[in-house]
């Protein structure tokens, strides 16, 4: 077995599943004949064996399924009536293509069969408008001469006998008076075995009459009662007798098993359902847990400890039956790029990177649509032209790369591309085009935040549809469909360097790990999928400090705004984060810290649906019952994230900044460093934003540093180039803005080092040019900034007009 | 014609909703309140391993919502096939009811209660408010 082989098989075997649902849909649809739906499905199906036949250069069924679309396009389209005539040649060709598949799965090619004749019959039909609706019944098919091989003869029969007792029901077969009927079906099975016995017998010529004999035994009793049943649309019945069929001699050539063999299909919603009751089972286990916890009774408590190892090794198994690699989605990936980028003049190589990384079936499932739109997306708008990446010195080949691992219990899957990136420029001025933002709002938004409106729905680019992308599936759809399976997606992304997508997707739907937390006594479960780490506040409540009176966390160099769930919650205030945690969750490509009062566990919970007045807050994703029974609210960190952070923290910084001037000696100063080892200290109330960004987005214009921020063109002043110590040369920097009514100047420096109290008669005489003084923070000598002449250097503007407000404190230095 | 009607009290007055469609009342159980939910949204409890919304009929009735410590009974009822579970004072009978004891609502009724009252029963010993229950679970 190669490797094509497996390709092959893997067709086979979705192949004859969708034959199965195409013949019941077929049938149905002689029931509704309009439904769109119905024949949408079954053009689908059809189109997909084309699709893939075309692609492993099986002609014949390829050529074969070709005109079946066409036929179906036009009956979907609502071209042509759906007539019995029409069912009868679809059935036709559903019934050639699975002998050809019969054929292909024994052989591995598609063999000699000649399905002209099918072919002929459906032309037919399409060229006749009315659709065979008032044709006289068709003669017996040439192909008769070919009986014991070909397909076509029983479905004459099963023609035939449609057309000799019209519409055949269930009361006419039950009664005697219409032998014919059972007459006349009856031979319809015994030809199946006929045909069946030839198959077989050219694989396992051991004993051949053994198991015609057998097989006839079987499938004959059953097939005589239903067929006349359904001989109106008999297919079902045929096929099923043919699928019965072959299994009995495939027991005695165990050499080879047949593709069906190999697994067991099992309903999805069995094991849904399945999972559903180990859900149960789980949270019986977790409140058994918690009784002999309490009762403390030991046989008890070893009892529990069984069952509970028991529960979750089900669950482990059951989970596990529903695992699929990623490769399942992937597999088809590179021939998508590679079409994609061929039509759309790109040069694209593809890089993946963890295929059997393993998922819910269903979850695979959901993410395949966001998937391929993201691929596509990557190459259409992310990688540029040939000629492009050479002008921006880039090799001409795009790199595209698929990357999926887990990391702490769900499963990470990124797109990343080396393309031209997204410029949040452009997406700012298209969200006020359309009318999704206010110049205002956009104005105050920080480059990450700008590219989360991608999400938003309608602002899928219609100018840029191409028959690759853009074709009405925008972003929103996206992130809805992940964000609908208990996952998130976020982008980042480097102007000129690439984007990068991100999908972080829970393990299972069913049952996900969450943390429990306790505010104001009341518990909550916070999904595991958004959780970074956790901090324990001290006593002298190091790390945290106050941006005016928003506080953050400074992690790691970082500054985490801090968000307290009982404020989001409106429960009483805490009177100090003392003893509190700090739960850092990532959310829409942010991170913040939520507060709690404690945390209770880590466990595995059940999302139980609620009530749409619960669900509607916007701050729930669903409830789940805890040990002890009591109902626990899901938050839904997104939403708490959007709803929190809204309040602009920027602006209550400012606010309070000023009062804080006023009031005060003491200032909050901010320190960053620059050039080699130095340090400069700036009034943080003046600042109204810090932002990391890659050096790239400083861009010269006529001599002076210039970069795009939130729409504007704003000044740059390279604070190290301004304090004589060359310049700031790195990947990337911290960037200080400050803003002034509609003024702008941003200041770059290495990096924040720290946001220090100050009392402002500290200063020492020491200063140079562009500097105030100096004062000695953590024992390092800090210069203080003339923050006024800085900004001056760049806007000799900044501070003309008389009667804007001033930003904050920085304005008396 | 004959109705049926579970009856249910608040603030003494008697009110009335189609039997047909109450699962079963009961003796309230531990909620959970849902921070940031309108007045009328009592909580949520689990209901044999259902998570049920409680409905504060008193508040959904224009009057003062229930407090932390007092003891109402959930009436459940089915909204769209799916439990909801109203809070009242007391739990009454099932009475049956006949078509000329009917009557539209006075156009004296408060403006809370006239969105949710289909109508008034007269008894002998006062007046009976049958509720739309689809209106009155509906927060």
């Amino acid at each position: 077995m190669d490797a094509m082989d497996d390709i092959v098989r893997e067709f086979v075997v979705e192949s004859y599943e969708n034959l199965d649902q195409l013949d019941r849909d077929l049938v149905a649809l002689e029931d509704q004949p309009g439904s769109r739906a119905l024949l949408s499905s079954v053009f689908r199906t059809i189109h997909t064996i084309k699709g893939t036949s075309g692609f492993l250069a099986f002609g014949t069924l390829e050529s074969l399924t070709h005109v079946g679309e066409n036929l179906l396009a036009e009956l979907r389209d609502g071209k042509r009536p759906m007539t019995q005539r029409t069912t009868d040649v679809l059935l036709k060709m559903v019934d050639a293509v699975r002998e050809i598949l019969g054929t292909i799965e024994k052989t591995g090619v598609e063999g000699s069969a000649d399905m002209s004749s099918v072919v002929a019959d459906i032309q037919t039909v399409l060229d006749d408008p009315t659709g065979g609706a008032n044709a006289e019944p068709e003669e017996e098919p040439v192909v008769e001469a070919d009986a014991d091989v070909d397909l076509d003869d029983e479905d004459d029969d099963v023609e035939d006998d449609a057309e000799a007792d019209e519409e055949t029901d269930v009361a006419a077969d039950e009664t005697p008076e219409t032998p014919a009927a059972e007459a006349e079906a009856a031979p319809a099975p015994k030809r199946v075995v006929k045909r069946v016995v030839k198959k077989p017998a050219a694989k396992a010529p051991a004993k051949p009459r053994t198991a015609a004999k057998d097989i006839a035994a079987e499938p004959m009793p059953s097939a005589t009662l239903t067929a006349p049943v359904e001989s109106g649309t008999s297919a079902p019945t045929v096929p099923a007798a043919r699928e019965e069929a072959p299994a009995a001699p495939e027991s005695e050539s165990p050499a080879v098993r047949s593709a069906a063999d190999a697994s067991i299909r099992v309903d999805v919603e069995v094991l849904d359902a399945l999972m559903r009751h180990v859900g149960e089972l789980v949270l019986a286990r977790n409140a058994m847990t918690n009784i002999a916890g309490d009762l403390g009774d030991a046989a008890l408590v070893r009892a529990s400890q069984r069952l509970s190892l028991i529960a979750t090794e089900l669950q482990q198994g059951v989970m596990k039956t529903r695992m699929q690699p990623i490769e399942h989605v992937w597999s088809k990936v590179p021939r998508m790029v590679r079409d994609i980028s061929a039509s759309l003049g790109r040069q694209v190589r593809l890089e993946m990177i963890g295929q059997d990384t393993e998922l819910d079936r269903g979850l695979l499932e959901a993410i395949k649509d966001p998937l391929t739109h993201l691929i596509r997306n990557a190459i259409d708008h992310g990688i540029e032209r040939p000629a492009d990446r050479a002008k921006a010195g880039k090799p001409n080949q795009g790199l595209l790369t698929l990357r999926a691992y887990h990391q702490g219990g769900q499963v990470v899957v990124e797109i990343s591309d080396d393309g031209k990136g997204i410029d949040p420029q452009i997406i700012a001025a298209k969200a006020v085009e359309r009318g999704l933002r206010s110049a205002g709002q956009v104005a105050n938004m920080g480059s990450q935040d700008i590219l989360q409106l991608l999400f938003l729905p309608g602002f899928s680019t219609a100018e840029t549809v191409t028959n690759v992308s853009g074709r009405g599936v925008g972003m929103d759809v996206v992130k809805t469909k992940v964000e609908s399976i208990g996952g998130v997606v976020d982008v980042q992304s480097t102007p000129g360097l690439g984007t990068t997508w991100r999908l972080r997707i829970p393990l299972t739907l069913a049952i996900m790990p969450a943390l429990t937390v306790e505010c104001n006594s009341e518990i909550y479960a916070i999904p595991q999928v958004n959780l970074l780490e956790l901090l324990a506040v001290d006593d002298k409540q190091s790390g945290v400090e106050y941006v005016g009176e928003a506080p953050v966390y400074r992690l790691r160099g970082q500054l985490l705004p801090l968000v307290d769930l009982r404020d989001v919650l409106t429960r009483p205030a805490r009177e100090s984060l003392v003893d509190s945690v700090i739960a850092v969750l990532q959310a829409d490509g942010g991170r913040f810290g939520l507060v709690v009062d404690q945390v209770r566990n880590t466990e595995e919970i059940v999302a139980k649906p609620i009530a749409a007045a619960v669900k509607n807050i916007g701050l729930y994703a669903g409830a789940t019952l805890l040990g002890d029974g009591s109902v626990s609210l899901i938050l839904d960190i997104p939403a708490v994230a959007r709803k929190a952070l809204d309040i602009d923290l920027q602006e209550a910084m400012a606010n309070a900044s000023v009062e804080q001037a006023a009031a005060t000696t003491t200032e909050p100063m901010l320190v960053v460093s620059v050039g080699e080892g130095r340090q400069v200290a700036m009034p943080l109330g003046a600042v109204t934003r810090l932002e990391r960004l890659p050096a790239s987005v400083i861009e010269n214009v006529s001599g002076a540093s210039v970069m795009q921020y939130r729409g504007k063109i704003t000044p740059v002043v390279d604070l190290a180039r301004l304090l004589g110590d060359g310049g700031t040369y790195r990947e990337e920097f911290a960037v200080v803005v400050c803003t002034r009514g509609d003024r702008t100047v941003s200041l770059v420096a290495n990096e924040v080092v720290d946001i220090v109290e100050c009392a402002t008669v500290d200063f020492s005489d020491v200063s140079g040019y562009g500097l105030l003084g100096s004062i000695v923070v953590k024992d390092k000598v800090t210069e203080l900034l003339d923050l006024k002449a800085a900004v001056t250097s760049a806007d000799s503007s900044f501070y003309d007009e008389e009667d804007a407000e001033l930003v904050g404190a920085g304005s008396e230095f | 014609m004959q109705h049926q009607l579970a009856t249910f009290k608040l603030d003494n007055r008697l009110y009335g909703v189609d039997v047909e469609r109450v699962q079963e009342a009961l003796r309230m159980h531990t909620r959970t309140p849902v921070p940031g939910a309108s007045k009328e949204v009592a909580g949520l409890v689990n209901l044999r391993g259902q998570v049920v919304l409680l409905v504060d009929l008193r508040a959904r009735l224009g009057r003062e919502p229930y407090r932390d410590e007092d003891e109402p009974m959930m009436v459940v009822v089915k909204v769209d096939g799916e439990p909801v579970s109203l809070l009242v004072d007391q739990v009454g009978d099932v009475l049956e009811l006949e078509a000329d004891q009917f009557g539209p609502p006075p156009p004296t009724l408060e403006p809370a209660l006239r969105d949710v009252v289909r109508g008034v029963y007269s008894l002998e010993d006062g007046l009976l408010l049958s509720l739309d229950v689809d209106l009155a679970a509906r927060v």
